[in-house]
């Protein structure tokens, strides 16, 4: 038996000083060969531990095996039996926490890119694979009984497909003029392009699966007037979409957004093609980002790609303490981004027209640690600076959409407005359930994925009742 | 696909546009608006609902062709389809027995406070309306806002028509006259907070419905956000109606200009 490679088949990706430029995807995905080559890395041990290691329990070991005996549509069938969004997992999930942790490879090596052979499978599915052309996904036999989905975004989406493949009738409600969620509002072009989600939502489509845009639940139809219009179930799959602000002087001036209003500008609404299509956004020449998960990082790449020529990136705690993915923090410093750890906006202040021009930052130390486990952040007296910018992204995360729950009476809430629901997301009014971002408050993609499959089995045993 | 049943032309660059919208027309309430999308590449931009016929499934939009894509509804025609509509938006105005009301229109803002009426007067209020225009040319829906008033009042900037003035030197009028028990106004920030700041020194509660620029309508971006009372506020989740006094208008103003050198482009 050959030696087993300790390095993992690193992916090709676009230069820094090309991509930049433009919105396209950084990095380029396995070829055959080095999708097999890093598949033959794979031990195949008994233990297992990234099946238990991935929030939907996908056969990794089994996907392994089919892609290294290059039988790649049943890598892509082992996937699909427990995820309906491969090409987006393999892509934004954050593998290093989850299934590649565990992997006894990285025992004594680099573990095994499982996310990269994830996405190898799905992208070769979307351009060869007999399912999406045919568009069959084994289901259940029909059942009459209609479930209504709210909300199309990971979770809402993992439902529709598990209740679809169980036979029942589905119809997804979205607010929004496109599905997807925080997969095509959020999400930025150059990690996760908008023609593979879509081609992942037209695939439940294409399963039976009803969809109907701008029907925002809360407001033109309650949760009561679907149980009227004739659904049986209700999955609540709504986000965490309300972007939170730090209510310091200056934040409503012109020019500053909230990243998820940046973002929807840029991704959902194209403003990045002003003025072939109609939204505008600012486009800074220095531009400062508030925060240090993913959606800040994300907003401070997307504000090089529209030709910032400094964006700082201002975040209280340090390097180590940051939510972000290190994949993106190593590839946003590539581009050029501007850390400014242990640092902290104070107030903004502004030209005569009301448009920012200065931040006024204090500096940041660590002191004991906080409830999340992490050394809290303390400001340093007199410390304060001020740094010249023209714009503001604040990403310092997001809390649940209120509507859904101002207009269900008896819906029990929890926390910052999450809804309240069991493991199996059973809410306080039956037939009603919840999962992902509602429920837990901000999370990653799987993660709503998981809490979604597993409120899908409850929803089927409460019909079968 | 939204159909456009039927489309006038109400002054200069002033267009009403009935749209087929059953569901929308079932729930909507006075004070409540709409997100429209007049074309695939287009922009989501709020207006509010002028009328409503829950019977005949449809709801009526006034607006004035200022931007681009107000003028590229503008240049839509009776059944052609808009890709996208969403509503009811906001939450809709608070209305009971007030006793004397008086609702200040101005410009399109008079098609806004018609479904206001209409419930002010269902709740046997009485109505004293100001609506304000620029001038002869710009008046339109006497007739509906009649029906719905007690008292009606018009002004013009020019005097073309009706007074000549601003719908505050009437407002000042109609306040001096009688005891008024509530204050609606909508219409452009300027003349919302005019209102304002006169009702304020009579100390009477004022109601305005702001005009706050807007992506997505449902409170996940705070484009619309507005300082009422030292605190920020979404115009689309927590308004559109706000108690006028509160209001910073000085920031809203600022705020509607954000996109001036973008759409001069």
């Amino acid at each position: 038996m050959n030696k087993i490679e300790k390095i993992a088949v690193a992916m090709r990706q676009q230069p820094a000083a090309k991509r930049v430029k433009s919105f396209k995807e950084v990095p380029l995905g396995y070829a055959e060969k080095e999708a097999i080559k890093e598949a033959s890395r794979c031990l195949q041990c008994k233990a297992r531990p990234c099946v238990l290691g991935c929030p939907v329990l996908i056969d990794i070991p089994e996907f392994i095996k089919a892609i290294r005996k290059k039988r790649f549509q049943q890598a892509i069938d082992i996937i699909r039996r427990q995820n309906c969004l491969p090409a987006t997992t393999g892509r934004v999930c954050p593998q290093e926490d989850q299934c590649q942790k565990v992997c006894l490879m990285g025992k004594t090596g680099e573990p095994i890119s499982i996310g990269s052979l994830e996405r190898f499978a799905a992208d070769w599915e979307q351009k060869y694979g007999k399912r999406i052309k045919a568009g069959v996904i084994k289901k259940g036999p029909a059942k009459n009984k209609r479930v209504a989905v709210v909300g199309s975004g990971p979770a809402g989406l993992t439902a529709a497909f598990e209740l679809a493949k169980k036979g029942y009738r589905i119809t997804v409600f979205e607010g929004f003029h496109k599905f997807g969620g925080v997969l095509v509002y959020g999400i930025p072009e150059f990690r996760l392009p908008k023609a593979i989600v879509s081609v992942e939502v037209e695939l439940l489509r294409k399963m039976g699966v009803s969809f109907s845009a701008n029907t925002l639940i809360g407001r033109v139809l309650t949760i009561k007037d679907l149980f009227k219009e004739g659904f049986s179930a209700v999955f609540i799959g709504a986000g965490a979409g309300l972007p939170k602000f730090m209510g310091i002087p200056g934040e409503n001036l012109n020019g500053i957004y909230s990243a998820n209003e940046f973002l929807t500008r840029v991704n959902l609404m194209k403003a990045y093609k002003f003025p072939e299509y109609d939204t505008p956004v600012k486009k800074g020449e220095r531009v400062a980002v508030i925060g240090g998960g993913n959606v800040a990082l994300d907003a401070a790449r997307t504000a090089l790609r529209l030709g910032a020529k400094k964006v700082y990136l201002i975040y209280r705690r340090s390097e180590k303490e940051m939510p972000a993915r290190e994949d993106e923090i190593r590839r946003a410093k590539e581009e050029g981004l501007e850390f400014k750890f242990l640092t902290n906006p104070v107030r903004y202040l502004s030209d005569k027209d009301g448009f920012v021009k200065q931040v006024e930052c204090i500096k940041m130390q660590l002191g004991k640690k906080d409830s999340s486990g992490r050394k809290a952040p303390v400001a340093v007296h007199g410390s304060e600076f001020r740094i010249g910018i023209n714009e503001v992204i604040v990403g310092i995360g997001t809390t649940p959409n209120p509507i859904i729950a101002r207009t269900t009476p008896g819906l029990k809430l929890k926390g910052h407005g999450q809804i309240e629901a069991d493991e199996f997301g059973r809410t306080s009014i039956p037939g009603v359930f919840a999962a992902g971002d509602i429920v837990s408050g901000e999370a990653t993609v799987i993660n709503a994925m998981g809490g979604a499959k597993k409120c899908a089995e409850a929803i089927d045993e409460y019909l079968r009742r | 696909m939204f159909k456009i049943i039927r489309k006038f032309v109400l002054g200069p660059k002033i267009q009403c546009i009935v749209l087929d919208a059953p569901l929308i027309a079932k729930k909507a309430q006075a004070g409540q608006f709409v997100i429209v999308r007049v074309r695939e590449k287009g922009e989501r931009i709020p207006l509010t609902i002028a009328d409503f016929d829950r019977n005949a499934g449809t709801i009526t939009i006034v607006f004035q062709e200022l931007g681009k894509s107000t003028r590229l509804f503008g240049k839509l025609r009776e059944g052609d389809f808009i890709p996208d509509l969403l509503g009811p938006q906001g939450n809709p105005t608070e209305v009971e027995k007030f006793g004397n009301v008086a609702v200040v229109g101005g410009g399109i803002g008079v098609a806004a406070i018609y479904p206001l009426l209409k419930e002010l007067k269902e709740k046997a209020n009485f109505v004293i309306t100001v609506a304000g225009y620029k001038s002869k040319d710009y008046v339109f829906w006497e007739d509906k806002i009649s029906a719905v008033s007690d008292r009606l009042l018009i002004m013009t900037d020019d005097g073309s028509y009706g007074r000549k003035g601003l719908v505050t030197d009437l407002l000042k009028e109609v306040i001096g006259e009688e005891k008024i028990d509530r204050i609606f106004a909508i219409g452009p920030t300027i003349m919302m907070k005019a209102v304002s700041d006169l009702t304020k020194e009579k100390n009477i509660r004022t109601i305005v419905s702001l005009n706050s620029l807007m992506v997505c309508g449902m409170g996940m971006c705070g484009a619309c956000r507005v300082t009422v009372g030292e605190k920020t506020h979404f115009t689309c989740m927590d308004g559109p109606d706000f108690d006028g006094h509160f209001v910073n208008f000085d920031e809203l103003m600022k705020r509607l200009e954000t996109y001036k050198s973008e759409e001069s482009e």
